[in-house]
């Protein structure tokens, strides 16, 4: 049986043997292997380096894979860390590119300097994402050796379960999932119900854009396990699940794996720390549908039926899974916990503004230069964002909004860039924080074909349970697609403020009553480009198809007929060494003339 | 259907049973045997959900109401080469609809359907997580980021060689 003396051994010997100790003696090398790492090609990089350290006989050197480091635009991503040394990170490492690696920074330590880059973490605050990329999420030591089951072993020795659940509620942790509930509150009102009870973790992280909670699942699992077991003293419940995507095999996998360890170590099973405490976990794996984020639905997934959601109350607190007090609570809420109950409240409310305290994990993507993972601490400008964390916009071009909230969210315009980042704030903008996914875009974006790409994803994934919500989105969308097409009609708009307030009136849960959002948001703040398309039939970001024409230069055009061959349609007008011209009739609009002419000579044009 | 398909079928079902069995008693079983079924046989045809009806003693009609509810369940059998296009928000911003337009028209299939041959089967797929990497596809567990039109038909290209490659080998078996 583990016992906190045992830790402390572990961990005491894991830092000196994995060289992960401040004053190291050996080196660790770890390469960065999440599902974006391995994407890059990581897997190659990491046989050659296992290989080439064998064949050279190095000692005192750990290599290691961990999880995302959080800048995937530079994966594979290899830091070596060497005893009195500032870290070394390598970004973009391909087997060519490791072999000299290693005969350079291993053999005669020298440092490739071209293939590094400085990775400022300066500006961030990593709670949730503490061991991401730091530790070998396979190895249990590992996590151990990070104060890993320290605070499960606090818990379960020092304090009492209410003792427990006022420490999450005075840390003022909301759940970073999406609505922001109070995660205390959730807490104890599941713990005031009566007998079996259970505790679930949603992993099925479906908005489209966010994913901190896979980084955390394949970078760190066992502080998931950490906390769930915590959640399940807290409450007293002996029985958790897991509930992740199918479309997540990396992170599944290390799950399993973290499971297994934790069942053989002894924090997972009968008797945790002996204490008398039973806790055990079984993961559960989603099979693709979105609405079962929503923790009805959730549930009834886990029971093994069509993922519907039903009318609440009762809350899930009181009638759960299989009818019982149940606790959901999103990876990255669970990842929190530990260090709360290590650290204490006052540590993690220090931290965030008045009413979000704490940390938030973002995933930048879309037309921004750094995409990636930053955790940051509640209330930073979303101009800090964008601008020092992210990078700023490629090639120059002017950011216009930021949307937030996935398909249940909106978008933050240019004007409001100085807004601090917390739950209220992002409400009152009419958007939400959502589970955390940010994507940028610039004026190269047309926001109504935003608009129409959320609602196209609500109407294919509305569960049909509820009418507002089956048959309001698509009517919407119909007309979203009209305006799109330049078939926009003056009453559109008007039609659609009608149709959003039905549905997020009459929706039966929070997926219908949040559809209506991005088109709200993009009414508000950039009303000029609906008019546009419907009344100057002209789409202003030039994305929409039905507004554009594909004209060539004559004076840059080289006559060289590639243009006309590659043209599907057969729409280009003229022979080789003659000036070729577009008849606007025959093209489809494909572009696939553009991507083919030598001389860049065509361009594409709104409609006169 | 000839002789050797009905005993690797055969062979099949008796690892389905396995499965059930493994299953049985814990509370929730369908959505982990189904999952499972799909694995083993690539789809869940008729014979299949019925199989998994009686072994579970679940009315049919759940097990086709579970399988038609979530997407990752398919009734139609998919291709060896199995391409999904990510249109999460990130790499739609990033032109991800370009790519999928344009493997749909190099393999002449529209998204959901399988080349006649049986050997690329195209869908959309919600986001992957590999947002970094916009636009991302996956063919089969193999991930391919920061793609173009250019570049997915080259990788288009490299399978389909791979596969002609084979036909070839099997020619020359043969003969």
């Amino acid at each position: 049986m583990l016992t906190l003396k045992k830790l402390d051994e572990i961990r005491e010997q894991t830092l000196a043997a994995a060289n992960l100790e401040n004053e190291r003696k050996g080196t660790r090398i770890v390469v960065g292997m999440a599902t974006c790492g391995l994407a890059a090609g990581a897997k190659p990089v990491y046989d050659l380096f296992q290989e080439e350290i064998i064949k050279r006989g190095l000692a005192r050197v750990t290599l290691a894979q961990t999880g995302c480091i959080g800048t995937c635009r530079l994966e594979p991503i290899v830091e070596v860390y060497q005893p009195g040394q500032e870290k070394v990170t390598y970004v973009k490492v391909t087997p060519e590119k490791a072999k000299r690696i290693i005969a350079s920074h291993l053999g005669n330590d020298e440092v490739i300097q071209e293939y590094t880059a400085a990775l400022d973490f300066e500006a961030q605050e990593r709670i949730a994402l503490r061991n991401c990329g730091i530790i070998n999420p396979e190895l249990l030591d590992e996590y151990i050796a990070m104060d890993g089951y320290k605070a499960l072993a606090k818990a379960l020795l020092q304090m009492s379960p209410k003792q427990v659940i006022d420490e999450i509620k005075k840390s003022g942790l909301r759940g970073r999932g999406g609505g922001g509930f109070p995660t205390g509150l959730k807490w104890e009102f599941a713990s005031k119900s009566e007998g079996e009870k259970y505790v679930c973790c949603n992993a099925d992280e479906g908005d489209p854009g966010a994913f901190m909670d896979r980084s955390v699942l394949e970078g760190d699992p066992h502080a998931v396990i950490e906390a769930m077991a915590i959640a399940g003293y807290a409450i007293g419940s002996n029985m958790g699940y897991i509930y992740i995507r199918a479309e997540y095999p990396v992170a599944v996998k290390r799950l399993e794996i973290a499971i297994n360890q934790a069942r053989q170590a002894g924090v997972l099973g009968k008797d945790i720390f002996g204490t008398g405490f039973d806790f055990d976990l079984e993961l559960r794996l989603g099979a693709g549908a979105f609405v079962c984020g929503e923790e009805t639905a959730l549930m009834i997934s886990i029971e093994g039926k069509r993922g519907e959601p039903r009318p609440r109350p009762p809350f899930p607190a009181v009638k759960g899974l299989w009818g019982k007090p149940t606790i959901l609570n999103n990876v990255e809420t669970y990842a929190n916990i530990p260090r709360i109950i290590l650290l204490g409240a006052d540590w993690f409310a220090g931290m965030g503004t008045n009413r979000s305290k704490g940390t938030k994990v973002f995933a930048l993507g879309g037309k921004i230069n750094n995409t990636g993972l930053i955790e940051i601490p509640m209330g930073t400008p979303l101009k800090d964002v964008i601008y020092k964390l992210g990078g700023g916009i490629p090639k120059g071009k002017k950011f216009k909004a930021a949307q937030t909230g996935g398909p249940s969210g909106g978008c933050i315009p240019a004007k409001h860039i100085e807004t601090p980042i917390e739950y209220d704030t992002l409400i009152e903008l009419g958007s939400m924080m959502g589970s955390g996914g940010l994507i940028v875009m610039d004026e190269d974006t047309c926001m109504v074909d935003v608009a129409r790409f959320f609602l196209e994803f609500t109407v294919e994934e509305s569960c049909g349970k509820c009418p507002p919500c089956r048959i309001g989105t698509k009517r919407m969308l119909d007309i979203l697609e009209r305006i799109c097409n330049n078939q926009g009609r003056e009453d559109d708009i008007e039609m659609l403020e009608k149709l959003a307030k039905t549905i997020k009136a009459a929706s039966l849960c929070g997926l219908g009553q949040t559809a209506p959002n991005p088109v709200l948001s993009t009414l508000r703040y950039f009303r000029d480009e609906y008019d546009a398309h419907i009344i100057d039939h002209r789409c202003p970001a030039g994305v929409c198809t039905a507004f554009l024409q594909y004209v060539i230069d004559e004076a840059k055009c080289r006559k060289c007929g590639l243009c006309a061959r590659s043209c599907p349609a057969r729409a280009i007008i003229g022979r080789p060494k003659q000036t070729h011209r577009i008849d606007t009739e025959l093209c489809v609009k494909c572009g696939l003339c553009m991507t083919k002419c030598p001389a860049k000579a065509i361009e594409k044009k709104q409609n006169q | 259907m000839d002789g050797n398909t009905c005993t690797c079928q055969s062979e099949k079902f008796k690892q389905l049973e396995k499965i059930i069995e493994t299953h049985k008693n814990r509370p929730g079983a369908l959505i982990p045997v189904m999952h499972e079924a799909q694995d083993l046989f690539g789809h869940l045809p008729f014979h299949v959900q019925a199989a998994i009806a009686e072994g579970l003693n679940v009315p049919l009609a759940d097990v086709y109401g579970v399988a038609t509810f979530y997407s990752k369940f398919t009734l139609q059998a998919k291709g060896t080469y199995q391409i999904n296009v990510c249109l999460g928000t990130a790499c739609y911003v990033k032109g991800a609809q370009a790519v999928l337009d344009k493997i749909a028209d190099t393999l002449h299939i529209k998204v959901g359907e399988t080349t006649s041959d049986g050997v690329f089967s195209l869908d959309a797929t919600r986001c992957i997580g590999a947002c970094g990497l916009a636009p991302v596809m996956t063919i089969n567990d193999k991930v391919f980021g920061e793609l173009d039109a250019d570049k997915v038909e080259k990788i288009l290209h490299e399978y389909l060689e791979l596969v002609w490659g084979d036909d070839k080998n099997a020619d020359t078996e043969e003969a």
